[in-house]
């Protein structure tokens, strides 16, 4: 078989495959690998591949096929490098733990692996999660598989590269302000940012405690449906996991439910800055949505704007604090230095790149007596004022439909190097996270071979409704899922 | 000289006694363990590691703030207090800030026989750092690592208002204090191994203003924080005296030295950035679990103290010192069921019993004698079986052996002589024997008789009841007259 002929699967179709013998977990495994190493030199988004692990592991599969097939039997996952993988180095995109190999599983991970799935490797990020176009990776940047000149976003950018080349069927991302969601626009592909404490983060590396939680990257939204069933419910590793039982499918609504749910649009989220583009394929799809019979309702979010400043303030503060470990002391790089103070001063320069120090520098001063009331205290009190929008506005619709960025894949040229307006790309993810609410980003169309990522967002634990007007716009627009080829040509 | 008043206030650590760490499963048990022995990625700080409360550590906090009669609240949150240090893995501290279990509450306590009373300002939980090792055992020379084996053992500080007004009084303090945390079966209060860590805040003025404040660290045992306080006092006094300035500083007592040493230049630099942790969510303290902490608070050293001064007619000091131990109290009363005579059970517990224990070096929970034993040879003493000074020699070998009163005395073959016939006899022989002190008490040398009392005592190998001894020595030297 080949890997094109998976273009449109979803995990159902690799298990009929399996079933009928048509295919073994070690060939599925194989194919992966084969792509992986036709793309990589091209796309970069893996830092590390599992090759022989995850071989043996499907070896074991192929020898042993039950009657019945776990969730995720003999599939191959990608996880970002940010969860921890027991035996599988975990760098984060950093120096700091460049050696770091973590002796446990993620609880992520070892749902991951009780539900059958193999661990095909480990995806480039942002540095500690901090960045939203995968270049400040300190192992050189993922390139967008669509036009390698543009970044694939991020933070997840290895994961949703790697999920839009096929190098993988489907991956694990995190999402602090949109790590998840803003990938997956860029890179066509369907990302889910659960409800805060849906997903457990023990073994997710924090970057901001407040704000991060395991999201799911995927070619289906059917795929994201299995995957968020293996991995949410409670954990009694995270405290702040919360004590309901894993989503299941029969929450998501039947399809003529869908049709009786009512969708709002914030005005906040058209600006005069959005691409022209973007506001008309969002446009678009809400007609078809009114042709369907659904509800469209316009509601506002007046804090909207007020979001982004205050999330890089709680969001920097929590990381100045959540990174204070890397001092060189138990684990990760360790420079020496003439006595203790020289030996912090040095690790941590040496170790953290421009963008991570930039961001403790700014959450230690957010933080810092005489500072505290005026920074991080207001900027909690701002994420209030932001759920209370929420809140109001779910008081009139059931979901919200946005876009999910205000621009298509940028170069790094462009953007990376003016930090605010690198954080603007944030604006439609972040208030959503600060709210702690679930959001899915959908592929909604292309414009000149990019795709338009289009935001769903919900009540906190409705990701049922969620799913389920997923499925529907999907069915919907019946877009194809991306394939694109690994071509020379465009990179200059 | 100019009169300056002191004043001293406690900030004290207690490790709670829990199994199990206060974020993780890690055992506490970690005295004598090998460095980095009971560690797991969360109290190592790996990184995505996260932790989950202990909810015994809150409880037995509780019950700490209540027994000091703390206002409880009804939310408490954690908070990280950020710095760094090799022996905090994290590079912060699980701590509590501004929402600690309980505020505003008191503590009573004897110092001088006079009852004092000091406000508690605060009770919160937080999580202890590990140790830092030097060159030994564990590493090689010009080396120093960390061990991680204490990291995240639960603590509860205690924070008293700056009222106690000289080092003895600190110290009188402090021990209630201790006492009140084991009675209560919080803590085991072991200052020498680490288990309750004082620090004091100790400053001098001569106007009703507070002076400034001196920080004093490192002080392992409740002499060496008198001594340091006290140390502190001269020091202040002298500078003050002198009218040079004192400075806002931690100081380290040395016990060795005996002198306090200033530890950092600059005090008020450190900004520890406290923010409300978001990996733990704020925990609640019903109402129902106040009550029934309260109902089941056990009887606290103070109360004991007062109880035994009525109800046995102990004085203060006596009282104090049975209660000090909560196992000698226990012990005491125990023995008061067999044999109800309060002070000669105080007296015999107090000296005999506590210098067989010192000789033995155990605690009286390790001891084989128990009540009942005690009581059986008090007994003894009081029919007369056998004299005081036997009875030691005995309880010496119930100590050693484990064996009973009785079974010592049989196999001794040790009997009372009170037998007036025998005993006349044996006072014949010593007063034939000693012309000399016969001689001189007959002269008016009270003295003299001492001594014929003890010779007949060395005759009899103790044997001999000692009054009657007297009266008939007495007589039998009168006739000589």
């Amino acid at each position: 078989m080949k890997i094109e002929e998976f273009r449109d699967f979803s995990i159902g179709d690799y298990h009929r495959l399996f079933k009928d013998k048509e295919i073994s977990p070690l060939e599925l495994v194989n194919l992966f690998l084969e792509r992986i190493k036709e793309g990589e030199d091209k796309i970069h988004a893996f830092l590390f591949v599992n090759e022989e692990k995850a071989k043996d592991e499907a070896q074991k599969k192929a020898e042993n096929l039950p009657d019945e097939l776990l969730p995720l039997w003999g599939l191959p996952v990608a996880i970002k490098d940010n969860i921890c993988t027991r035996g599988i180095p975990t760098t984060c995109g950093s120096k700091m733990l460049e050696n770091f190999t973590p002796p446990y599983d993620a609880t992520v991970v070892e749902r991951l692996k009780k539900a059958g799935a193999i661990i095909l490797g480990k995806t480039n990020m942002d540095e500690f999660a901090m960045g939203s176009s995968t270049q400040t990776s300190a192992f050189g940047p993922t390139y967008n598989p669509f036009d390698r000149r543009r970044v694939p976003g991020g933070s997840s950018g290895g994961s949703a590269a790697s999920v839009c080349s096929l190098e993988a069927p489907f991956a694990l991302g995190s999402d602090t302000g949109g790590s998840v969601r803003q990938p997956a626009a860029f890179c066509g592909v369907v990302g889910l940012r659960p409800t805060y404490g849906r997903i457990s983060r023990y073994g997710v590396v924090s970057f901001a405690s407040s704000l991060d939680q395991v999201g799911l990257i995927t070619r289906k939204v059917e795929d994201a449906i299995t995957l968020l069933e293996v991995v949410s419910g409670k954990d009694d590793k995270d405290s702040t996991c919360a004590p309901y039982p894993p989503f299941g499918r029969s929450e998501i609504p039947a399809p003529e439910e869908i049709r009786k749910l009512k969708v709002g649009v914030p005005r906040e989220y058209f600006p005069s800055g959005l691409e022209k583009v973007i506001k008309t394929k969002i446009q678009e799809v809400l007609e078809k949505l009114k042709e369907e019979e659904i509800e469209i309702v316009e509601v506002s979010l007046p804090h909207t704007s007020y979001a982004l400043e205050s999330y890089y303030i709680v969001a920097a503060a929590e990381a100045s604090s959540n990174l204070a470990r890397y001092d060189g002391v138990v684990y990760g790089l360790r420079v020496e230095g003439e006595n203790l103070q020289d030996m912090y001063f040095k690790t941590r320069t040496l170790g953290f790149g421009r963008e991570v120090k930039k961001r403790i520098i700014l959450g230690t001063y957010a933080l810092s007596s005489g500072y505290y009331d005026e920074y991080y205290l207001k900027g909690m009190k701002v994420r209030t004022l932001v759920r209370q929008d929420f809140e109001e506005a779910f008081g009139k619709c059931d979901l919200l439909i946005t876009p999910t960025t205000p621009s298509l894949p940028f170069f790094p040229e462009k953007k990376g190097r003016d930090p605010y307006e690198m954080y603007l790309n944030d604006m439609f993810t972040v208030p959503s996270a600060m709210a702690g609410l679930p959001s899915l980003s959908l592929n909604c169309g292309y414009d000149e071979g990019l795709p338009v990522g289009l935001q769903i967002i919900g009540r906190p634990f409705e990701e049922g409704k969620l799913l389920g007007l997923a499925l529907f716009l999907e069915k919907l627009l019946a877009l194809p899922s991306p394939f694109p080829l690994f071509k020379e040509d465009n990179n200059e | 000289m100019s009169d300056f008043t002191t004043t001293i206030g406690l900030e004290v650590h207690c490790q709670l006694l829990t199994q199990a760490k206060m974020f993780c499963h890690c055992s506490t048990d970690y005295i004598g363990k090998e460095p980095n022995t009971l560690v797991c990625p969360v109290c190592l700080g790996l990184p995505g590691s996260l932790p989950v409360l202990n909810q015994k550590v809150v409880e037995l906090a509780l019950r700490a703030a209540l027994a000091l009669h703390c206002q409880i609240l009804p939310q408490g949150v954690f908070h990280r207090k950020n710095y760094f240090y090799p022996d905090l893995p994290k590079g912060y501290q699980i701590s509590q800030y501004d929402l600690p279990i309980g505020v505003d509450g008191f503590l009573e306590f004897y110092s001088r026989g006079v009852k004092k009373k000091v406000r508690i300002k605060r009770v919160h939980i937080e999580e202890d750092a590990g140790k830092l090792i030097h060159e030994g055992v564990f590493l090689p020379p010009g080396t120093s690592g960390v061990d991680c084996n204490r990291c995240g053992i639960p603590l509860a500080e205690v924070v008293t208002e700056p009222e106690l007004s000289s080092p003895e009084e600190a110290r009188d303090c402090l021990m209630m204090l201790r006492n009140i945390v084991c009675y209560l079966g919080v803590s085991d209060g072991n200052m020498e191994e680490g288990s309750l860590r004082c620090d004091a805040n100790i400053s001098l003025s001569s106007s009703s203003l507070l002076g400034v404040k001196v920080e004093v660290k490192n002080m392992n045992s409740f002499r060496s924080v008198y001594r340091a306080l006290s140390y502190e006092v001269e020091r202040q006094r002298k500078l003050l005296e002198e009218g040079k300035p004192i400075f806002q500083e931690t100081r380290h007592w040395d016990e060795v030295k005996g002198v306090t040493v200033s530890a950092r230049g600059k005090e008020g630099a450190e900004d520890y950035r406290y923010f409300p942790d978001p990996d733990l969510l704020p925990f609640s303290i019903k109402g129902e679990m106040i009550e029934e902490i309260k109902s089941e608070l056990p009887e606290l050293p103070l109360q004991r103290e007062e109880r035994f001064m009525t109800e046995y007619e102990l004085s203060q000091g006596e009282a104090e010192i049975l209660v000090q131990d909560k196992e000698i109290a226990d012990f005491f009363e125990d023995t008061l069921r067999d044999f109800n005579e309060p002070r000669m059970v105080c007296n015999w517990i107090t000296t005999e019993v506590f210098k067989n224990l010192k000789e033995l070096g155990i605690d009286i929970s390790q001891a084989s004698i128990t009540p009942a034993h005690l009581a059986e040879l008090l007994k003894m003493v009081d029919k007369k079986e056998i004299s005081g000074t036997i009875a030691k020699s005995v309880l010496e070998e119930m100590f050693a052996t484990g064996a009973r009163a009785r079974e010592v005395i049989t196999r001794r073959g040790i009997s009372f002589i009170s037998d007036e016939k025998e005993l006349e006899n044996i006072v014949r022989e010593v007063i034939e024997k000693n012309p000399q002190s016969v001689a001189d008490y007959l002269s008016g040398k009270e003295k003299a008789l001492q001594f014929l009392i003890g010779q007949v005592m060395k005759e009899t190998r103790g044997q001999a009841d000692p009054e009657l001894t007297k009266s008939i020595l007495i007589k039998v030297l009168s006739s000589e007259e």
